[in-house]
């Protein structure tokens, strides 16, 4: 340990290869339900903040589904249902920013971590991220009886004055693997799900390797109805959303 | 053909009452002896009221209350008690930062661009811009330490070699930020203590009792001979340039915090330069209010600080305000012009968002106020009114960074995470107590050190001197360098 190694900000990343772990969404399937949300932060121990809090934005969901409209009132047309996440950058924004290095990204599973005890809470990855999905602890939250029974031993509770966001459950993805390495193999398609596509009633969140050209989620990724958030960015995001069954054609 | 012998516009009647003009009008003519000049100033640091520790206590309260026992409340109980939430994650508190910062830029522009220049009427003024810079950066870090969700941790900014294995991300613009800041703040106190020294061992020869101790201390065994005097002429001179690019660098790199990110409304090319007119737009009204403050507050400154002064800082002020003014309008063209429809977005509701009037109050303050009044030589020779200019500017300031951070946090590129952010919270207090931090500061400072450099005011006035040519007074500057 001598000469430690700078981190990273990307992992080596080449034009065309895909993330080691994906997610495709479809928006056509999702009816809006928030099991995804709910089973999101009872996996990862994420704090509920009260109405007042939540109605001042500072709800701490790692996932929203997202619901707009066109138009104006009555003539509205309502949009799919869409669920948003930390969409897992190849070439993520908010990890040059931090000047501590607690966003970094990781050269094993090329997710994007974040190191809660090294963030410092300037903020600047959250303001960086242009899907706004990262969250930031404002307070240390009341937990009352029995409550702190359901925590999630494999995950971290965070203290107030750190930044999170969704980790693509990285606790799960461990597992699987310290499993498939066990027994002398490579995790299989559909072994390991995060909570939101384990919970998700209608089947709309599909996860799995990217790098599998096999796998579930790189084929409906190639799917013509797959499009990415905010493309024209260039961030590289591992999550690909699938629209156009009844709504329209895209693809 | 009648020929008529009109006098030439000069030429007064009476040569006596013009040259009684100059010396009354410009403190360079207007020479007092060495002793009764040091005098003037020993007297004004110890003359003090009741009514000063009134207001020393009362401030004092204010930075204990309002500053450090809000900031410390707000450490044991986290960040909620700002007004900050999701979308907007920097607020009052990167505001300030930036206001402060702003303020500060000019105490050091208004000294080494004046000296560079051989300006004659920076002279009385420069030492109270100086201060003005150390103690407004004091108050930055304040702010922005504050801003910090952990700021028990900041040392994991600092570069130190540790144990923890961990290194500073010098990819991140917080890092240039910080090392920039850092920089401006031990050059710009060295520049404030260099000339320093001369008036120090004034002060050590003219004082007894712990004011002597003191003064000896500080004064590092200056006894005024030619090579010391050479020496310090040199330094200055080189630090006087050297710190010009420092003194640049420092706000563009505090845009960079904001230009550097990938946001509409923040991604623009010229954040740099905006920043750097904007800051001088700021603390060039901070050093006009400082430089009337003192002249109306202290004994025997009415001697230093005369009209011209205010009319030199009053025409500095309109050059800059038309400089601010340029450079809002190219930020506004450019960002219009790229055409990208968060950018649109983003710029229709800085003017007509909730947060319209705060837009609209700035191009008042900013631009509309310092070109109706500063124009005129007897509306900015007029201590009132320029310093409402000046307080007007700071407002302006204020809410020009209100509408770069905050405002446009509000809008992004995800419409269902649009959410409004202004709730006063804990900043407000906080910014109440820097403000009287800051005051406080000078208070003690005058006490303490003097606040006119005296030696560069009795340089100036031994180079000047008015000579008779034919009847008419002359002014003549012999170059001292």
């Amino acid at each position: 340990m001598a000469n430690p190694k700078i981190p990273e900000f990307k992992a080596d990343w080449k034009e065309g290869e895909e993330g080691r772990w994906g997610m495709a969404i479809d928006m056509d399937l999702c009816t809006g339900c928030q099991a995804c949300v709910a089973a999101c932060s009872m996996e990862n121990n994420v704090p509920f903040v009260g109405e007042e809090m939540s109605g001042y934005g500072r709800q701490m969901a790692w996932l929203r589904v997202e619901r707009l409209w066109e138009g104006e009132y009555p003539e509205v047309k309502m949009t799919p249902f869409q669920p948003v996440m930390c969409q897992q950058c190849g070439s993520a924004p908010c990890e040059p920013v931090c000047p501590v290095f607690a966003t970094v990204h990781s050269q094993v599973e090329q997710l994007n971590l974040q190191v809660y005890n090294r963030c410092v809470g300037t903020r600047y990855c959250a303001n960086n991220c242009p899907y706004v999905v990262r969250v930031f602890n404002w307070a240390d939250y009341d937990r009352p009886e029995p409550l702190p029974n359901q925590f999630n031993p494999d995950v971290t509770v965070r203290r107030r004055g750190v930044m999170e966001k969704c980790t693509f459950c990285i606790q799960r993805i461990h597992k699987a693997e310290d499993q498939a390495k066990s027994e002398g193999r490579e995790v299989v398609d559909g072994e390991v799900a995060p909570a939101c596509a384990q919970a998700c009633p209608a089947d709309a969140i599909v996860f799995g390797r990217m790098d599998d050209p096999e796998s579930r989620v790189s084929k409906l990724s190639k799917d013509g109805r797959a499009v990415h958030l905010l493309e024209e960015l260039g961030t590289n995001p591992r999550v690909a959303y699938l629209k156009g069954g009844s709504n329209g054609n895209l693809g | 053909m009648a020929i008529s012998a009109n006098a030439l516009p000069h030429a007064h009647a009476d040569e006596h009452d013009h040259e009684a003009y100059l010396r009354k009008e410009h403190l360079m003519l207007d020479p007092k002896p060495r002793g009764e000049m040091n005098a003037l100033v020993m007297e004004s640091m110890t003359t003090t009221s009741w009514k000063f520790w009134v207001i020393a206590a009362v401030m004092a309260a204010i930075v204990a209350i309002g500053l450090f026992g809000a900031w410390g409340y707000m450490i044991a109980n986290g960040l909620y008690l700002t007004g900050k939430n999701r979308p907007g994650y920097w607020s009052l508190f990167l505001v300030h930062t930036v206001f402060w910062i702003g303020i500060s830029h000019a105490g050091t522009f208004v000294s080494a661009l004046l000296r560079v220049f051989k300006a004659e009427f920076r002279r009385p003024f420069t030492r109270a811009a100086e201060l003005m810079t150390t103690f407004a950066l004091a108050q930055a870090g304040i702010q922005i330490f504050a801003h910090m969700g952990r700021v028990w941790l900041a040392y994991w900014m600092f570069p130190i070699p540790n144990q923890r294995l961990l290194w500073t991300n010098f990819h991140s613009p917080l890092m240039w930020d910080f090392l920039a800041i850092n920089t401006y703040l031990l050059s710009s106190t060295m520049y404030l203590f260099l000339p320093l020294i001369p008036d120090l061992a004034m002060a050590r020869d003219r004082s007894t009792g712990w004011r002597k101790s003191l003064y000896r201390i500080l004064a590092m065994g200056f006894r005024g001979t030619e090579a010391e005097w050479t020496h310090l002429r040199i330094a200055l001179n080189i630090f006087a340039f050297a710190i010009l690019p420092v003194m640049f660098s420092v706000h563009t790199i505090v845009s960079w915090d904001f230009a550097a990110a990938m946001r509409p409304g923040w991604s623009s090319t010229i954040f740099g330069p905006y920043f750097v007119v904007g800051a001088l737009q700021s603390g060039v009204s901070a050093v006009a209010m400082v430089v009337i403050t003192i002249r109306y507050t202290m004994k025997n400154m009415d001697y230093f600080i005369r009209k011209e002064h205010f009319d030199a800082l009053g025409k500095l002020m309109l050059i800059i305000s038309m400089s601010w003014a340029y450079f809002f309008f190219n930020d506004y063209m450019v960002q219009w012009y790229g055409g990208d429809k968060w950018t649109d977005a983003l710029l229709h509701f800085h003017e007509a968002g909730p947060a319209g009037w705060i837009w609209f109050m700035m191009l008042i303050t900013n631009i509309a106020i310092p070109w109706l009044v500063l124009w005129n030589k007897n509306w900015r020779r007029n201590p009132v009114m320029l310093f409402t200019v000046g307080l007007l500017a700071n407002v302006g300031m204020w809410a020009e960074r209100f509408i770069i951070v905050p405002v446009s946090l509000e809008i992004n590129r995800m419409p269902f995470m649009w959410g409004q952010t202004f709730k006063p919270g804990i900043e407000v207090p906080m910014f109440i107590g820097t403000v009287a931090f800051f005051i406080l500061l000078y208070m003690l400072a005058s006490r303490l050190i003097p606040l006119v450099p005296v030696w560069e005011v009795q340089e100036g006035q031994m180079a000047h001197s008015i000579r008779k040519y034919g009847k008419e007074p002359v002014v003549s500057v012999a170059d001292l360098e």
